[in-house]
């Protein structure tokens, strides 16, 4: 009776009748509530469909049966009982959750609307952040001076993607220029002061709009400090080398969170009197010497797995201390660890919401302050599933583009 | 003639362990030496001495009249002009052949770009590796890899080469083709220090053998008479067995 060639119709018509049962059991389970196998006991009744697909599944299980499409399920879902139960299983779940989750995101969300009172049906009301989407962008920047950061991030979009379009002759001005003069344009555009622009102080800044400035400021200057640290870490000279060692023990041996609160708090106390610094620069400060700590630890594991051999290479050309890790071996081990940097990159991004603690709200901050509107309780939910959703795209993105660099880098094939 | 490397008791201690005891040594221009033994003998230690890749505790190292020290400028000049092949290859992995042999004539040397690769051509003709410019060492054999590594440390038009067991990480097949790109750079009048235990090649080659033993050079004399009439019975039992 096991099934084979020779017995192949009885067994496949028999396997795809007792699947078949098991999808419409599930099916009119999950979407008419009716339970057609309620009359055996709840624990079979409850794990009917499965049981009735794992032996379907093994009646059509026919090694080299001729018919592509049953020999590719075979293959690919049905090796064996236990991938065949793992298989009914993923399946199974997605059938009974995907369908709802679809209906709250979509079918029964609300889109259209002004007020909370326009939320009539019983999915997600994205009249919410419809309404306040403005300011999950801007934050309280003024909305006739928005264009300030549009066009900031625009010719940010431009200068980027004009990277991938222009050949490499005027690749490394672009580059330069992103690196050391696009910063400052932006920070002086969108800040004001100069040229008639309005000031507007950091303290209006919020929004996704922060979200980026604080991450990109980080994201620029933590991987060069990290690098330098990592680099001291391994120096012969004792005082670089416990200085380094020192810093980064102390960064990350403390909570993101503590050190923002003293950045806030405590760093003005030792300034000199009448010297002021922006809060929004602390923050940034801050943040940027906590991710170099750890950036810097991800380094130093991409020079400890260089083999001795390319330095002693390197040296032996005539090459000194900086020409020969710049061109050696630093090449070579932030190419190994460009997935601890991009670990840590993505922590920096997802790390930012925590500069609430002093104040400054961005993306999840100026949700957080939304769902307190009194005209606007109870939309937490819909607000953090935004954030989580524009994160996710964010760090998705930085995580795609790692694995493109990864494989771009890559010399050996 | 003056020498052109001259080591005068030279001593070199791993932690407690001493790896070379009361070295003398002096090398003509033009010379080539072949320095052989067991292993842990000291042989790598010594010549990686001669360019610091290895720092001896006692003694003086003189290259090409500057006296190896802790003065680092002074070492990155010796390094220049002593080139050096190293067992595993040791090549820049993240490089195609030919950045591997321009990248020190560019940076060290400020060669211009156009006129560093120019070089690096020539050199690998005379390997016999022009072909394979583009490549990325990673698709290279074992052989080509060392005649890359061989070409590189000429691309630094070098005074003196050191090969460090240029031949024990490859196929029998291979040893042959870096052999003879040795054996034609040794009739071009390089100064040469090799250690190898390749003895068909030190006959051909050396002026002058040299057999270490637990640090010590026992035994230093022409080719001829090394191999003819060696005085030390420990160079007879080693040469027993080698040969």
């Amino acid at each position: 009776m096991k099934p084979n060639k020779e017995n192949l119709y009885t067994h496949v018509t028999l396997g795809i009748t007792l699947l078949s049962v098991g999808f419409i059991d599930i099916f009119f389970n999950t979407f008419l509530n009716f339970n057609i196998t309620g009359f055996f006991p709840s624990i079979i009744s409850y794990l009917s469909p499965l049981i009735l697909g794992s032996f379907g599944l093994y009646f059509i299980r026919i090694e080299y049966s001729g018919n592509k499409i049953l020999d590719a399920i075979n293959k690919n879902l049905n090796s064996s009982n236990s991938n065949a139960i793992l298989s009914l299983i993923v399946i199974f779940i997605l059938i009974k959750y995907v369908p709802s989750l679809l209906n709250w995101f979509i079918f029964d969300a609300n889109f259209l609307g002004n007020t909370k009172e326009d939320c009539t049906g019983d999915g997600a009301c994205w009249v919410f952040v419809r309404v306040w989407f403005n300011r999950f962008m801007y934050g309280m920047y003024p909305d006739a001076e928005q264009w300030r950061i549009n066009f900031s991030f625009i010719l940010l979009l431009v200068s980027i993607g004009s990277i991938f379009i222009l050949p490499n002759k005027f690749k490394k001005y672009i580059i330069l220029f992103l690196l050391f003069i696009f910063p400052v344009i932006a920070l002086n555009l969108i800040s004001g002061g100069i040229f008639g622009l309005e000031w507007i102080e950091t303290g209006a800044w919020g929004g996704l709009s922060l979200t980026f400035i604080v991450s990109a400021f980080a994201l620029i200057f933590c991987f060069p400090i990290g690098v330098f640290l990592a680099l001291g870490r391994r120096s012969d000279l004792p005082a670089i080398r416990y200085s380094s060692i020192g810093f980064i023990e102390l960064w990350r041996g403390v909570p993101l969170i503590t050190v923002l609160f003293m950045s806030a708090v405590m760093f003005p106390m030792f300034l000199p009197d009448g010297t002021y610094m922006d809060k929004l620069m602390r923050v940034i400060i801050a943040i940027t010497l906590f991710e170099a700590a750890y950036m810097a630890e991800v380094v130093r594991g991409g020079l400890q797995a260089l083999p001795r051999g390319q330095y002693d290479a390197a040296k032996s050309l005539g090459m000194g201390y900086w020409r020969m890790h710049f061109l050696i071996i630093l090449p070579q081990a932030l190419k190994l660890v460009i997935p601890g940097i991009a670990n840590t990159f993505l922590a920096l991004v997802k790390d930012t919401p925590l500069i609430f603690v002093v104040g400054l709200l961005e993306l999840a901050g100026m949700i957080g302050l939304a769902k307190t509107n009194p005209k606007w309780l109870g939309m937490a939910t819909e607000g953090y599933v935004f954030a989580a959703l524009v994160f996710w795209i964010i760090c998705f993105s930085m995580s795609r583009y790692s694995q493109n660099l990864e494989k771009k880098l890559s010399t050996e094939r | 003639m003056t020498n052109i490397i001259q080591l005068k008791n030279v001593n070199k201690w791993f932690d407690k362990f001493q790896v070379l005891k009361e070295i003398n040594l002096e090398v003509k221009p033009k010379e080539k030496i072949v320095v052989c033994g067991p292993s842990g003998s000291g042989k790598s230690t010594l010549i990686r001495c001669i360019n610091r890749l290895e720092e001896h505790q006692e003694g003086s190292i003189v290259v090409d009249g500057n006296e190896i020290s802790v003065n680092t400028k002074n070492i990155e000049n010796i390094r220049a002009e002593v080139g050096m092949v190293f067992q595993q290859f040791n090549l820049f992995p993240h490089l195609s052949i030919l950045d591997n042999c321009s990248l020190a004539p560019i940076w060290v040397k400020k060669l211009p770009k156009k006129k560093a690769e120019e070089l690096a051509m020539e050199n690998l003709k005379r390997v016999q590796i022009e072909d394979q410019a583009k490549k990325f060492p990673g698709q290279l054999s074992g052989g080509q890899q060392q005649r890359a590594a061989i070409a590189r440390a000429l691309c630094m038009e070098p005074k003196i080469m050191l090969f460090d067991e240029p031949t024990s990480a490859l196929d029998p097949e291979m040893i042959k083709e870096v052999l003879d790109v040795m054996v034609d750079l040794a009739k071009g009048g390089m100064t040469m220090i090799v250690v190898t235990h390749e003895m068909g090649f030190a006959k051909e080659v050396a002026d002058n053998m040299i057999f270490m033993d637990e640090g010590r050079i026992v035994e230093k004399a022409k080719t001829n008479d090394f191999f003819e009439n060696p005085k030390s019975d420990r160079t007879k039992l080693f040469l027993s067995q080698i040969l």
